[in-house]
């Protein structure tokens, strides 16, 4: 077994994938190491929808034009300019050819979904979503000779020198070793080992739910930084939105997304208000709500909503919880009715004209004299019934990863590893240091997938 | 399960989905769920009668079991189809007799086989051709009631389903667009044009669409055959037996081919297919009708073979009883599909024109 493989790539995902099918279409023998079982198989690739693409004039499902400056300038803005450039530029160039790599390799693309127009210049979405696209990648390396094992678990690459000289893995159980000349990591961040996140957060991390898969764990990248393999980026930092507080621990994905804060007011446990719900649209304010429930007792928040705003957003997978009074409404969150009573009515105090309403645009309806204030859509909440969702923090991914230049390769102080390459979600610190924009994570475990397949068949083969 | 269950659990299924949308390009159902919040049982009635089971969803879904939101919506939606195939239907004594039950299904079969048998002793024949086995007067008086009922219950089963799910006056551009759907088989060439993933997990394949399809004109050309025949016999005077080159022959013998390779691939494809991403509990009922249909299109082929030998009035009871089964069984078999998903489309090209003329 051992001889037979050139490379080992390690996950099960969008970059190993993309690895492991340029490395075999350069010629090498190629084993996937994914340790979720086949019916989990593919990370967080499989709950993904689309990605972002540079392109000019339209292109597949893409309109107009994303050139590569704009790109940048989103980059730069979403990281507030902790972007390193010259890896930037290359992901944002190469995405412009992905679109058609990934339809030679099966991936079928979709008009934007409704809800999405917004994405319709600068993301391609996937036909059935990102666990298509992982399929249709698995059928794709099949055919190119690629072997994979499921539930095979990586522990350990032994460092010696400047070379891995031995991958360790456990499947059903069992230990086994094999000794590839080149291995590619695309193991994704550690969100899923929630001891990692609570040594990295403190104890509210306990309470955090992970939005994707299980299997991120992080058990490569912890077992390479040991060894004192460079790493990239804070392990407290990580991309975290405000999700449905009922979603399952691991694995809900997209659908536990709740998009009605500005529509709501949000409370704390002890029915307190604590940041402007209507700072911005929703798209540009997603990603910031995870942090502020992460900081609430408890890690809980809870939106409340009266009825005339209630079909105003993407409905989520669980029905609000509804009552014909505040207090019902209280009662049934747990929350102190008398308190709830009171900081609604302060807010509907503080209300103003709501003529100019409009759930679309920043209208500028807010209120006044309120700390801390709703800066848009502020409308009375008075309309029974009223709905409530429980907010918690739920986990995309950790930032926290391994070092690379612009040929995937990692590194030690030393200098470069010669046969050790990474791509994907476990190096994408070293192009955004904080922040994150939509689709781009898929942009990056494509790009960087692809040149690590193929640094690593050029080194097996040379 | 009962009807409520059954329901209850699509839209379950269907509320998961309208949070998610990554399935929206692959067919009608999810353009059409994802225009409303809440569903109705009529809704959901029409989304199960818009989806043709190609399973793209399924094999695309990353919520599907193990995952604790356990989605299997082609599973789901073909139960919801069934149920509702079967609640419309009249007269109720028989509705549920046959979706389920593949021996009902033979067992009319043989019933038919030995109804033409006995006819042929009884009445005989006093003509040419086939007429000299089983008189042209016996089969009119065998065969026009067995086409009347079951086109008057399909009619009552229709009219059930247009009230269920909420449908509106039809208008000529309903039509266009729901039959040019259908006439292409356009969702069964899923939302990339690539077809199914039916005999072979997620590999998308035209196999089902071109079976479907070889079934469906098959079918179309006998009974445009059939239809020929009549209007020569009553139009014309010219009665059969019918030489190769006239319109009968030249409709019925590429029709049967095509229905009998059309069936035999079919339920190659059926065994091949995962049974519980469809109805599980119709898997044998949907089978028997498949090896009808077949054996009817078959059978009319051999007859056509060996008309002229010994084995003609065996051959022709065989066959005259399979077409007698299968068209006294439409309205309670897997035939009943063609009638309720045309009208599932039609009714999806007015909600379409509702929503285009409101924006
Ligand atoms: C709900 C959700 C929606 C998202 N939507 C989008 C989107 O629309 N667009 C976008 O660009 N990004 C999106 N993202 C982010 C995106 O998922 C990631 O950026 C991307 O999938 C990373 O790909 P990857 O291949 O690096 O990692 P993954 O796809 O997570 O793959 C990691 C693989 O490594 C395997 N693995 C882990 N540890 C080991 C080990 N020790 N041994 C062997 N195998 C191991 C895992 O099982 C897995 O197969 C989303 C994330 C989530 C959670
Ligand atoms: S079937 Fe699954 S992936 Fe498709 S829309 Fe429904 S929940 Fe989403
Ligand atoms: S099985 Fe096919 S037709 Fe039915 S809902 Fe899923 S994708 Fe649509």
């Amino acid at each position: 077994m051992t001889e037979r493989y050139d490379i080992a790539v390690i996950g099960g995902g969008n970059a190993a994938l993309s690895a492991a099918m340029t490395a075999a279409e350069a010629g090498a023998r190629v084993l996937i190491l994914e340790t979720a079982p086949k019916a989990y198989r593919g990370g967080n690739s499989r709950h993904t929808r689309n990605f972002r693409c540079m392109h000019r004039g339209p292109l597949g499902p893409l309109i107009d034009d994303y050139t590569e400056e704009e790109y940048l300038a989103d980059l730069l803005q979403v990281t507030g300019g902790k972007t390193d450039e010259q890896l930037a530029r290359l992901a944002i160039r190469t995405s412009k050819d992905c679109l058609s790599w990934m339809q030679d390799r099966g991936v079928r693309f979709q008009p934007p979904l409704s809800g999405t127009l917004s994405l319709a210049r600068t993301n391609a979405f996937f036909m059935g979503g990102g666990k298509s696209l992982v399929n249709a990648y698995y059928r794709t390396a099949a055919k190119l000779g690629v072997d994979v094992l499921y539930e095979a678990a990586v522990t350990h690459l032994e460092l010696q020198g400047d070379r891995i000289a031995r991958v360790d893995y456990t499947h059903r159980s069992e230990g086994h070793s094999l000794s590839p000349k080149a291995v590619v990591v695309a193991s994704g961040g550690f969100q899923a080992d929630i001891d990692w996140l609570t040594r990295a957060w403190g104890p509210a991390a306990q309470n955090f739910l992970i939005r994707g898969t299980p299997y991120n764990r992080g058990a490569v990248l912890a077992d390479l930084l040991d060894q004192g393999v460079e790493s990239i980026g804070d392990a407290d930092q990580c991309h975290a939105v405000a999700i449905d507080g009922r979603a399952p621990k691991y694995d809900g994905g997209i659908v536990t997304r709740l998009d009605c804060v500005p529509f709501s007011i949000v409370v704390n446990n002890n029915a307190e208000r604590f940041y402007d719900e209507g700072e911005d649209v929703w798209p540009k304010r997603y990603a910031i709500w995870g942090r502020l429930v992460a900081a609430q007792p408890d890690q809980v928040g809870h939106a409340i909503i009266d009825a005339k705003s209630i079909n105003l957003f993407m409905p989520s997978v669980f029905p609000p919880i509804k009552a014909g009074s505040l207090e019902d409404l209280a009662g049934k969150m747990g929350l102190r009715a008398d308190k709830l009573r009171a900081t609604v009515e302060k807010f509907n105090a503080a209300c103003g004209d709501t003529s100019a309403f409009h759930p679309t645009e920043l209208d500028g309806v807010a209120t006044t004299g309120l700390n801390p204030p709703k800066t848009n859509w502020a409308r009375p909440i008075a309309e029974p019934p009223f709905y409530g969702y429980s907010l918690r923090t739920g986990v995309t991914f950790t930032y926290l990863g391994l070092k690379v230049d612009d040929r995937a390769q990692c590194r030690t102080a030393e200098g470069p590893i010669q046969n050790l390459w990474a791509a994907g979600e476990t190096m994408a610190g070293s192009i955004l240091g904080q922040g994150y924009l939509a689709g781009f994570g898929m942009t990056v475990g494509t790009v960087f997938g692809r040149i690590a397949g193929a640094e690593a068949a050029k080194h097996a083969d040379p | 399960m009962q009807t409520l269950d059954l329901i209850q659990e699509a839209r379950r299924q269907a509320g998961i989905c309208n949070a998610c949308r990554y399935c929206e390009g692959y067919c009608s159902v999810f353009p059409s769920m994802h225009a409303g919040r809440a569903f109705s049982d009529g809704d959901i009635v029409q989304l199960a009668n818009l989806c043709h089971n190609c399973r793209g969803c399924y094999y695309a879904c990353q919520y599907t079991a193990p995952h604790e939101f356990d989605l299997n919506l082609p599973a789901a939606l073909a139960e919801v189809r069934r149920d509702s195939w079967e609640s419309f239907a009249w007269p109720q004594l028989l509705a549920r007799r046959f979706h389920t039950h593949g021996g009902a299904v033979a067992l009319v079969s043989v019933l038919g086989f030995a109804l033409i048998l006995w006819a042929i002793r009884g009445l005989g024949g006093n003509g040419d051709g086939f007429y000299a086995t089983l008189s042209h007067t016996a089969m009119v008086a065998i065969f026009v009631p067995a086409f009347l009922l079951p086109s008057v219950s399909i009619g009552i089963g229709l009219r059930r389903y247009w009230r269920s799910v909420g449908g509106q006056r039809v208008r000529l551009s309903h039509l266009m667009t729901a039959f040019g759907k259908a006439v292409r088989m356009k969702d069964l060439a899923a939302g990339h044009g690539e077809g199914c993933n039916f005999e072979d997990e997620d590999r998308f394949s035209h196999a089902r669409r071109y079976a479907h399809q070889a079934i469906l004109y098959g079918f179309l050309l006998c009974f445009a055959s059939t239809s020929a025949g009549t209007a020569m016999h009553y139009g014309f005077d010219l009665h059969a037996p019918y030489g190769f080159w006239s319109l009968p022959k030249l409709l019925g013998v590429p029709g049967g081919i095509l229905l009998t390779i059309g069936c035999g691939w079919m339920a190659v494809l059926k065994r091949q297919s995962d049974p519980a991403l469809g109805d599980v509990r119709a898997w044998g009922g949907e089978k028997a009708f498949v090896l009808l249909l077949g054996f009817a299109g078959l059978s009319g082929l051999l007859l056509y073979g060996l008309g002229q030998t010994p084995l003609m009035p065996a051959l022709l009871a065989l066959h005259l009883g399979a077409v007698l089964a299968f068209f006294l069984l439409t309205p309670f078999t897997k035939m009943a599909h063609g009638f309720y998903r045309s009208a599932a489309l039609i009714r999806d090209a007015q909600r379409i024109d509702t929503a285009d003329r409101k924006n």
